[in-house]
């Protein structure tokens, strides 16, 4: 029995609704029952359409989101029995790269400071000084494939792709163990996202990183994703292997969504059809 | 020969900003035909859009100018049209849809109201396709608008159509309200669709339903269109020919089936080989290292050169015109053949 990572049990997620001048909504069902399991060193891929519950779903891990019901648990730990330290402390194991590096890096700090910010932040739990914090900084930048002769630049002054890898590296500043990874390729070229990907892969091998990944690009899943869970309307319809979703889907609508997946392969007829 | 539906020639386009002209358009020649869907594909910033916003002259001058070129729509130089024979040309010869439906619909009015203004603004133009009597009165014109406009909805897929004329933009989602921008695209029955990045912002499901309507589009109104998008995914599933560009430069195009199955540029071949596909093993996946050249000053020669795996010193030399590599099939590299036979061989 391998050792699990992440374990989400029966979660979920009933926002309120709300009274207003205009009248009464009805609460909103982001999830509902939601069960999986996320082992250790593996990559793990949720699909699901906008709406799906995906993001309820990962704010829920870094418990920025209560769960109505069910537990999750993080390396074992339930998330909601956790002191507020307790849960700082398990925080800086629990890192996120969101989907856009645009919006996602302050404009006016330094590279340096936005990679030394979670350590700054996790101080109580790493103990670096302030030289170890830029030595790290500069290492980490290395490994994705940056220097150190980035860190006293600006956001501003470097692509989506580079800004992607100060993101990977400041999720990895902390030294986590498990990376929540929201599209982080989706605002990126093709030719960008390959090399973010391969990157991503690298990592992995390297420092034996978990990943819960979240895409609604299945040809990204299937190229990154051991396993994969489908999500729908905040039910979870179907999970397994990747190859066993995308080349035998069971539920209707996995058929639908690897059915609609562009592929690029030379159609027999293209176009004109007289 | 008939003349062209949409003929580019030569088209140059220079954008002047604080640190110089760049030369966005190097020199771009396309050919679209009624029936014909053109993909045009590339990374950010190879004037993909550019080259759409052109067409439909949508740049202001300055900070653009165009120093050499035409676009010829049927014989028709566009870039020669006073501004008020453009506004005609917009809407009811040249039909344009964008990437974000959210923001291209006026969120405080119906959307019945928007389309009927849409129909009512291009039958100034062309009553024809309002089919009301000739004199008919202005509440009897917008009568058959709104009639229009219902049916115009029904047919591009939206249930209950004529009920949800009334309802405003927020109440329709993502895929919907694409399909109300595409309704209004169509409304003045143009002869050539520009799509720039129509599904990008949509669902993979949503996404496939939408190219379907844009196809079965082109047969009932026998356009012509162009797809801008940089998923090469899209183009395989929808377009009849694509057009691939480099920073400014269309560096391959042709039929679909020949320029994905046979790919005769460097630049074509790693846009592909940096998609993932069934057969991808894990990290086999080859990026592409580099960005898209300064236009401002770009290299010499062939603009791919610098991150081009086959590149020679003649690459830099000069600019490479496009070689025939098969039928209707041209890229514009100097080892074109050779590479192609090397990548299939």
């Amino acid at each position: 029995m391998p050792e699990l990572m992440l374990e989400i049990d029966d979660v979920s997620k009933i926002y309120p609704g709300r009274r207003g001048l205009f009248g009464a909504s009805a609460p909103v069902q982001a999830l509902k029952n939601v069960s999986l399991s996320v082992r250790k060193g593996e990559s793990f891929g949720l699909v699901g359409e906008s709406g799906s519950g995906k993001t309820t779903l990962t704010r829920s891990i870094l418990h920025l989101e209560t769960p109505t019901s069910g537990t999750i648990r993080v390396n074992g730990q339930d998330l909601s029995k956790l002191s507020a330290a307790e849960l700082r402390r398990l925080r800086a194991r629990v890192q996120i790269v969101f989907q856009d590096p645009y919006a996602s890096l302050n404009p006016r700090m330094s590279v340096h400071d936005i990679v030394t910010e979670p350590m700054v932040i996790h101080q109580e739990t790493l103990g670096l000084s302030r030289r170890q914090r830029t030595d790290r900084a500069a290492e980490f930048l290395s490994l994705v494939g940056l220097g150190p002769q980035h860190l006293r630049r600006f956001p501003h002054e470097f692509s989506g792709g580079q800004r992607q890898r100060i993101c990977i590296a400041r999720a990895l500043a902390t030294g986590p163990e498990l990376l929540l990874l929201d599209e982080p390729t989706s605002a990126l070229d093709v030719s960008v996202q390959a090399q973010v990907l391969n990157l991503l892969i690298d990592l992995q091998d390297r420092l034996g990183l978990t990943y819960f990944f979240i895409s609604h690009d299945l040809a990204v899943v299937r190229y990154l994703c051991d396993r994969v869970a489908l999500i729908n309307r905040g039910v979870l319809v179907e999970q397994g292997d990747s190859e066993q979703i995308f080349d035998r889907p069971e539920s209707e609508y996995a058929r639908m969504l690897v059915g609609a997946m562009p592929e690029v392969k030379a159609p027999a007829s293209a176009g004109r059809q007289d | 020969m008939t003349t062209p539906l949409l003929a580019i020639r030569n088209l140059h386009l220079k954008m002047s900003s604080f640190d110089g002209q760049a030369h966005v358009l190097n020199g771009i020649n396309l050919t679209v035909n009624r029936g014909e869907i053109w993909g045009l594909v590339g990374e950010s910033g190879c004037g993909k859009s550019l080259t759409g916003l052109s067409v439909s002259r949508l740049l202001t001058s300055p900070p653009a100018n165009y120093p050499a070129g035409e676009i010829l729509l049927e014989g028709e130089d566009v870039l020669k049209l006073k501004p008020a024979q453009m506004q005609r040309m917009r809407g009811n010869r040249i039909g344009m849809i964008f990437q974000d439906p959210t923001t291209n619909l006026n969120p405080a009015f119906r959307i019945g109201s928007q389309l009927v203004d849409v129909a009512m603004a291009a039958a100034e133009h062309d009553p024809s396709i309002l089919e009301c009597q000739p004199g008919a009165g202005s509440r009897e014109r917008r009568k058959a608008a709104r009639q229009l406009a219902g049916d115009m909805l029904e047919r591009v897929g939206i249930p209950n159509a004529r009920a949800r004329l009334d309802d405003y933009p927020h109440q329709f989602s993502g895929g919907m309200r694409q399909r109300v921008l595409i309704a209004m695209a169509l409304i003045g029955r143009p002869e050539l669709l520009i799509a720039d990045e129509p599904t990008t912002a949509l669902d993979v499901s949503v996404q496939a339903q939408i190219l379907q309507l844009i196809k079965a589009s082109v047969q009932d109104f026998d356009m012509g269109v162009i797809l801008i998008t940089h998923n090469l995914g899209v183009v395989a599933q929808t377009c009849s020919h694509v057009a691939v560009m480099y920073a400014g430069n269309i560096v391959e195009s042709g039929p679909v089936e020949a320029v994905i199955g046979r790919p005769a540029h460097p630049y074509t071949q790693a846009l592909m080989a940096s998609i993932p596909t069934r057969e991808t093993k894990r990290g086999a996946l080859q990026g592409l290292a580099g960005t898209v050249p300064n236009l401002i000053r770009p290299p010499p020669g062939c603009r791919f050169a610098p991150r081009c795996s086959y590149a020679l010193p003649a690459c830099t030399a000069e600019l490479p015109a496009p070689r025939i590599v098969g039928p209707d099939h041209a890229a514009a590299c100097i080892r074109a053949g050779e590479i192609g036979a090397l990548a299939h061989a």
